[in-house]
Parts: C-alpha cells; structure tokens; sequence
C-alpha cells in the first residue's frame, strides 16, 4: 500500500491517476484467527487497528455482513463533540477527542477532521444555567466549553435568527470550540486501509449466521463463507446487536434497536460555519463541506430494524429548522435515510468483556456512536487484548443494570426512547 | 406510519405515544429478586421481525392498544384493546 504524501499526489497526477492500488486486499478467510471482529463499521474497524498498533496482534478478522461502512458510520451527522457532564461519559468522549486531533496523521487518511465547534443553544434561562452547571463540569475535567450570552451567539452564528418574536427566543448558549465534524466515510476508509497494512484480514460479504460454542463458550463463528474460529470475538454490530447476540445464546439484553434520519439539503455557497443544535426542540445542523446542509433530530421513538423511518419526525425537524434559519424556508431537502440506533436503555454505551466467555461486546451507542469511534475501538481493543477494560471504559460494563450505576445522561429513566 | 385504534380506526402515528415492549411484566413486589427488577426494568428482547407492544392513542380517544408490528416492515399484524378502558367499547 503507498503512503498519501505530496509526492505520490504529484506523480499520481502527472500519470492521470490511473495507478493508484486497492486501498485494502479482498482476502480469502482463514480458518482460525487470533481475534475476530463483528461488524465492519468504524467501530470495528478502529478496534482492528488498535488491536494490531497498540496491542501487537495482527492475527485478525473482521467479519462483515455487507460492505465495510455500510451502516451507521456512513449514515450519521458527523458530529464529533466530547461535552458531556457526567464523570465516566466525560473522560471517555475526551480522550475521543484527542485521538481525533491527531487521527488524519495516525491512519495517514484525510479524515477531514474540522473543529468548526458545536453550539448547543439555551431557549430559556434556566436551560442557560444547566448549560452553565455542564460547563462548569467540562472545565473541571479539562474539556473546553464556553457559555455564551445573547451577543456572543449573535456574533458567532449571525445567520440566526435572534429576534424576540420567534416561537423560542435564544438567550445564550454553551460551545466547544474543539468539538466539529469530520467526513463519516473516511473514517472507515481510513481505519480500514491503515487496518489492512497492519495485516488485518477484511472479510466483506461474509454474515455471521451462527456462532461455534464449547459448553457456554463461544469459539468461533459461523459465516456464509465458512466457519471460522477463534478464542477471541468481538461483537461490534450497532443496532443489530440484539439479533446477533440472540445467535450466541443471549435473549435479553438493556437494547432496544429505533430508527433514526438524517437529512441532507441541496448544496449552497458556505452559510453555516458552526454545528448548531437546539431550536427548542432536539435539532442539529453543520454544513459539509460540499456545501449541503447535513442535519437531523430525534429518533423516531419506536422499535424498528427498518433503515427508513416516517412523516412526523421529518416535519418536526424541518419546522425546527425554520424557525432558527428562516432563510432555508425555499430551500429543497436532496436526500434522506434511516440508520438503526442501538439505544441502551440508560443512554451510555457498553464496552465489556462478556456476556459469555470468549465474546466481548461492544453496543449501545444510542444516536452518539459516530464520535465515540476512535475511542470504542481504542477501548475494545485494550478490553479483548488484556481481558480486563481500561479504566475509560471500566464503567460501561453491562453488571451496571443489575447494580444500579446506571449512566443516565440525560436523567430520563430507563426508556429507551427517550436517550 | 398509521396505527389502528379499535375505537377511532387507523390514525397516524403522530396522534400515539409508544409505550414500548408488551411482554414485560411487572414482578410481585413481595417477592422479586434485583435479578427480576433488572429483567422488568432493563432488559429487552428487541426482536427483529415481529413484536408485540404498547401504544397509547393519546391524540385521541386516550385507549393504550397491544399491536404486534413487524419491526423489519413496519407491517401491522394484529391489534387489540388493553388498559384500565378496554371493555365498554362502542357504548
């Protein structure tokens, strides 16, 4: 594989960029290996990469159902944020962030990483002072965050719309100016390609139909290409998580699976230079850097595994976005689709070893897992290399339901719906 | 989406609240382990296909209706009344 610089750009170019190589093999699976993966999507990818430049095992499979990144890494907004208030959410999104500081550099792969910061608006005082309490938290734990007033936001975002007549005023706001996007592709792309030189095999078009069990151990997987073993499985398969495990023998897991949309307008000259969020109702937006506006808001509150969802959610999010930027109201929505969420039921992942020996598991992104990506992998690989997690995922085992050290975010109860 | 209501017909999915997964069950107070309490609070089957639960027509005629819907299609395959209201309908 050759490396991306200025050079090969140059002689790639001179050569009509007839010759560039296959960004990753196509290999036949092995019949055993020391490690396997399920789910092809950026979280798996990223744990692959880490197993193998941080832990030293390049005996390595990841298994996937379709093609790699065809699920919800290239279906999201492509927000990367790292605010979050409680303790163990806090350390986990940071570290997060850092790697994605220097992600471009450590896969050499433009994952266009671009800190535009994330403005998450207040439509009332009191939404004002949480978002003073939440910032106040992000700075004791060494996380940016800046609260804005009124002025500061009108400065910041001026294509707002700030007057007193809207349905909900804006009053101020909390940033950080860290936080932004990156493109959702190039992150499995990336991982993948950095992946596969550190000798990865990746197996696309081979779904986990079964899995290889020894008494209650799981020892390997049972694939449309064949069978394959290993000690070690890793189960990283977002929203089909309860379909897979179910596979393993596990029946009840703290998941539901919901549908969410996202939504991409026609391309316009540059307008919106931040990530915005709010609107007074869940709302969030950015603009690629193709030009299209890129935003979304909530699920759609009921259990689905179909990758479309309906109506009212697209008019509710569209009414929020009028009523910040007026401006839009001609413009056209070009595309829209559904990705399928693995919502836990307390709103906070699970990265853990388990819940059946030889298997770890991976899940619960709920709609935040695109920027969590670096960090899951980083965090499931140091789980399955040592047996045991690292203390940024020590918290997000799946025993906290059972112990009551739920991580609930956003203090809504153990509903699904509502993370 | 539209949900049926044995009361008012289908209706959009806009008028409902959803009330989640219909086979859990409230464990006797006197007698449940934590064990229990975490299967009834937490733990979800999340089937792929069909599934049975709960909405509330709360747009409505307020009626909460068991609905086995096909997770995959969205299919509605059955549909009946339940809560404190369900007898007396039509009266």
């Amino acid at each position: 594989m050759a490396r991306f610089s200025a050079w090969a750009l140059a002689k790639n170019a001179l050569t009509g960029n007839q010759h560039w190589d296959s960004q990753w093999r196509k290999p036949e699976p092995k019949p055993a290996y020391d490690v396997i993966i399920i789910g092809g999507g950026g979280h798996g990818l990223a744990t692959a990469f880490y197993l193998a430049k941080e832990h030293g095992i390049h005996n390595v499979a990841v298994v996937e159902k379709g093609w790699i990144g065809s699920g919800n890494v290239g279906r999201n907004t492509t927000i990367v944020r790292s605010n979050y208030e409680l303790r163990p959410n806090a350390l986990f999104y940071e570290h997060s962030m850092r790697l994605w500081e220097g992600l471009s550099q450590v896969l050499n792969y433009n994952v266009m990483f671009s800190q535009r910061g994330v403005l998450n608006l207040a439509h009332s005082p009191g939404e004002l002072d949480a978002f003073a309490t939440r910032g106040n938290a992000l700075r004791l734990h060494g996380i940016d965050a800046e609260l804005l007033d009124r002025n500061e936001v009108t400065r910041f975002v001026p294509q707002l719309d700030m007057s007193a007549e809207t349905r909900f005023p804006i009053v101020g706001g909390l940033l950080q100016p860290r936080a932004g996007t990156a493109r959702h592709d190039a992150i499995a792309w990336g991982y993948a390609r950095a992946a596969d030189h550190l000798g990865i095999d990746i197996l696309e078009n081979c779904e986990v139909t079964g899995f290889l069990k020894d008494g209650d151990a799981v020892v390997g997987v049972q694939t449309t290409r064949g069978d394959i073993k290993s000690a070690k499985i890793g189960v990283a398969v977002a929203g089909n998580t309860s379909d897979v495990m179910r596979k393993a023998g596990i029946e009840n897991l703290p998941i539901e699976s919901h549908v969410l949309q996202a939504f991409v307008s026609e391309s316009l000259k540059p307008a919106v230079n931040t990530v915005v969020t709010g609107g007074g109702g869940h709302f969030y937006m950015s603009q690629s850097d193709k030009g299209g506006l890129v935003y979304g808001g909530n699920i759609d509150k009921y259990n689905s595994y179909a990758q479309r969802g309906n109506l009212p959610v697209i008019e509710d999010v569209h009414t929020l976005m009028l009523a910040l930027y007026p401006q839009f109201a001609k413009l056209r929505m070009l595309r829209h689709w559904g990705g399928i969420m693995d919502m836990s039921l307390d709103g906070s992942p699970i990265i853990t070893k388990g819940p059946l020996p030889g298997l770890y598991l991976n899940a619960g992104w709920c709609y935040g897992g695109f920027k969590a990506t670096p960090a899951s992998g980083w965090c499931f690989a140091h789980t399955i290399a040592n047996d045991a997690p690292h203390a940024l995922n020590a918290a997000f085992t799946l025993e906290r339901f059972n112990s009551g050290y739920t991580i609930d975010e956003g203090g809504a109860g153990p509903f699904a719906k509502l993370h | 989406m539209l949900i049926p209501c044995p009361h008012c017909g289908d209706r959009d999915v806009s008028e409902y609240s959803y009330l989640g997964d219909a086979t859990i069950k409230r464990p006797n107070q006197e007698k449940a382990n934590p064990h229990k309490w975490e299967t009834f609070v937490y733990n979800r089957q999340n089937p792929r296909g069909p599934h049975k639960e709960l909405w509330q027509h709360n747009g409505g005629c307020r009626l909460i209706v068991e609905i086995t819907r096909d997770t995959i299609s969205h299919e509605i395959l059955s549909m009946k009344a339940t809560g404190p209201h369900k007898t007396g309908l039509g009266k």
